[in-house]
């Protein structure tokens, strides 16, 4: 389980050739799911590894994470910490995207601009962007902006590089097609450089998004007042681990159901790619 | 708008047509390429001349086809004539004004896949009205005019990559056409096309043609294609600085069929004349590249 964004293949497509029917796969991996709970069950209530007392300390049991969890959950505290985690992420995604295009179309139509910035772009791309959290909570405060602002550096370069790209390897023959066709650059820039921008700029949509949640929550981690790294953190402080178990169950779910918009959005505005599996 | 003396000297058996009164004759022509050499820098600063001297002019109504062997500058002389790129020397004129920037009175029908893949059919074609501010509904319908044409109505709403090669290109021929533009320049549009559908869309193209007569540049690799669709077929030799070295009248009857205009005494013949001129051409491009 994973509250980091995945740059994988999605395991929830249709498998190229079906080796084992829909049905057949969902059932597998909630054996993998349980078989993982029935590990960490036996290895925490049984006195295999030591005494159960001190293993859960550490570790927790999954009973009482899901109780905790149900009971987190049933409890109308934790819809306000999401609520500002959810608009922390939104901000920050969209602040970002929004600035990674506008800066990705603006260099990638200007080779002198992106020539002369080029260092500067990389240089400020490699900085680790956690340092920053400290100086944002001190310009911004604690409230939300300075874990947008975190989440934004991070959405940014994504998106801009992507765009960039997008911009920049736009087919040549598409390109000279469309000018042959009688296009200004304002067509161009609508049908042909647009379009093709927004197909790289989804191709990173799950890590955009995904970075924001990092943002969002690792900006909380360090120092805010609400929001669900927040609450891991406070769980944390007091070594209360099944209150840090049940935050990240949390953030699990939070994340899935986010990442699963998000392939609804995809899905509906890239109707035109290729499926994987149908011919290329 | 008489050609460049070096030109005109090197051509002048080929330009007798039209060497009396140049000035006057050009008047008439669709697109002019005079004396026209196009060189590419390639890595390392070292320059490719790919085509040297070519003097062709193309009529409003004629259809002259293009062979050559491969590499030989095919694509190269229509990218001039379309004013994407820019001779190194010799001029392009286009209804006797020179040609600056994109050549606005052309169509081009890319040897590549050209087609935006974001677009359906329907769209991509739709879009091609769009700098002539033909109002939204207007160009939809007339894009589905076009595209029942090429024998795509119930395809309208594929997107590029869920039609076939020969489906592609006719949803490019129609992006083309709806233009309506003086100038048709096609480059291989049949070119990985199986046999029976290039000659389905040869006809279909004569057909068009016939209807609205354009002044058309349409290059192929193959010879019975060229002879079979043009009015005259211009050879070009195998590169580097590949030039005209053959023009030859094809004065067969029109309308015609593609698949039966073959079966024609005097298509052969033709045949074997241009043939034996561009053979040596297509054993050159083999023996002395390494392309
Ligand atoms: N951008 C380029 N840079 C360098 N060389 C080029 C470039 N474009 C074309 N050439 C060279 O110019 C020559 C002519 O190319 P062109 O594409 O016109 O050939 P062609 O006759 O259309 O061939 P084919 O029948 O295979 O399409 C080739 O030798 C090719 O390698
Ligand atoms: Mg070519």
């Amino acid at each position: 389980m994973r509250a980091v964004p995945r740059e994988d293949d999605d395991v929830d497509d249709e498998p190229e050739n079906a080796i084992v029917s829909r049905l057949g796969l969902l059932a597998l991996q909630i054996l993998v799911g349980l078989v993982g709970f029935a590990i960490w069950h036996v290895l925490t209530v049984y006195p295999i590894l030591g005494a159960p007392k001190q293993i859960q300390f550490f570790f927790s049991t999954p009973v009482e994470v899901l109780k905790r969890t149900w009971m987190e959950m049933t409890n109308p505290e934790i819809w306000g910490h999401l609520w500002i985690t959810l608009q922390e992420t939104v901000l920050a995604f969209v602040f970002g995207a929004a600035g990674g295009i506008a800066f990705g179309f603006l260099f990638a139509r200007n080779a002198l601009l992106a020539a002369v910035f080029d260092p500067y772009i990389k240089a400020a791309n490699a900085l680790p962007r956690v340092v920053l959290a400290p100086i944002f909570a001190l310009w911004f405060g604690l409230g939300i902006w300075s874990k947008v602002a975190l989440g934004f550096t991070l959405v940014f370069f994504i998106v801009f590089f992507n765009v960039y790209q997008g911009v920049r390897e736009v087919s040549p023959v598409v390109l000279n097609n469309a000018r042959m066709l009688g296009m200004s650059e304002r067509g161009l820039l609508r049908h042909v450089y647009w379009p093709s921008a927004l197909t790289w700029m989804f191709s990173s949509l799950h890590t955009a998004v995904g970075f924001a949640l990092v943002g969002a929550v690792v900006g909380e981690y360090l120092g805010s007042s609400a929001g669900l790294g927040y609450k891991i953190h406070e769980a944390e402080s007091v070594f209360d681990v099944t209150g840090v178990f049940a935050g990240m169950l949390i953030l699990t779910v939070f994340v899935i159901v986010i990442d699963t918009i998000v392939t609804l959005i995809e899905n509906r505005l890239l109707v035109w790619r290729p499926q994987a599996g149908g011919q290329g | 708008m008489v050609g460049q003396s070096a030109a005109e000297g090197r051509k002048a058996g080929r330009a007798g047509m039209r060497l009396v009164g140049g000035t006057a004759l050009a008047h008439g022509e669709a697109v002019r390429l005079d004396g026209v050499s196009i060189a590419f820098t390639l890595k390392g600063g070292k320059r490719y001349v790919a085509v040297e001297g070519i003097d062709l002019a193309v009529m409003p109504g004629e259809f002259v086809a293009v062979v050559g062997p491969t590499g030989s500058g095919k694509s190269t002389l229509l990218n001039a004539a379309a004013g994407l790129l820019k001779p190194a020397a010799g001029s392009v004129t286009v209804f006797s004004s020179a040609l600056s920037g994109l050549n606005g009175r052309a169509g081009y029908l890319f040897q590549a896949d050209a087609l935006m893949p974001w677009k359906t059919a329907l769209d991509n074609v739709a879009v091609a009205l769009e700098p002539q501010k033909v109002p939204r509904a207007e160009a939809l319908a007339r894009a589905r005019e076009w595209l029942a044409k090429v024998g795509l109505a119930t395809f309208v709403d594929r997107y590029p990559h869920m039609l076939s090669g020969g489906q592609r290109k006719r949803v490019a021929l129609a992006q083309m056409l709806i233009r309506d533009p003086e100038i048709l320049l096609m480059d291989e549009p049949f070119g990985p096309l199986d046999a029976q559908t290039r000659q389905i869309m040869g006809n279909l193209l004569l057909e068009l043609w016939a209807a609205n007569r354009k002044a058309v540049m349409f290059v192929t690799h193959d010879l019975e294609e060229a002879i079979a669709l043009a009015d005259r077929v211009v050879v070009l030799s195998a590169g580097p600085a590949a030039r005209i070295v053959g023009e030859f009248k094809v004065d067969l009857a029109r309308p015609r069929d593609i698949s039966e205009i073959r079966l024609e005494p005097h298509f052969h013949a033709l045949y074997k004349e241009i043939w034996s001129c561009l053979r040596v051409e297509v054993s050159r491009a083999y023996a002395g590249g390494p392309a």
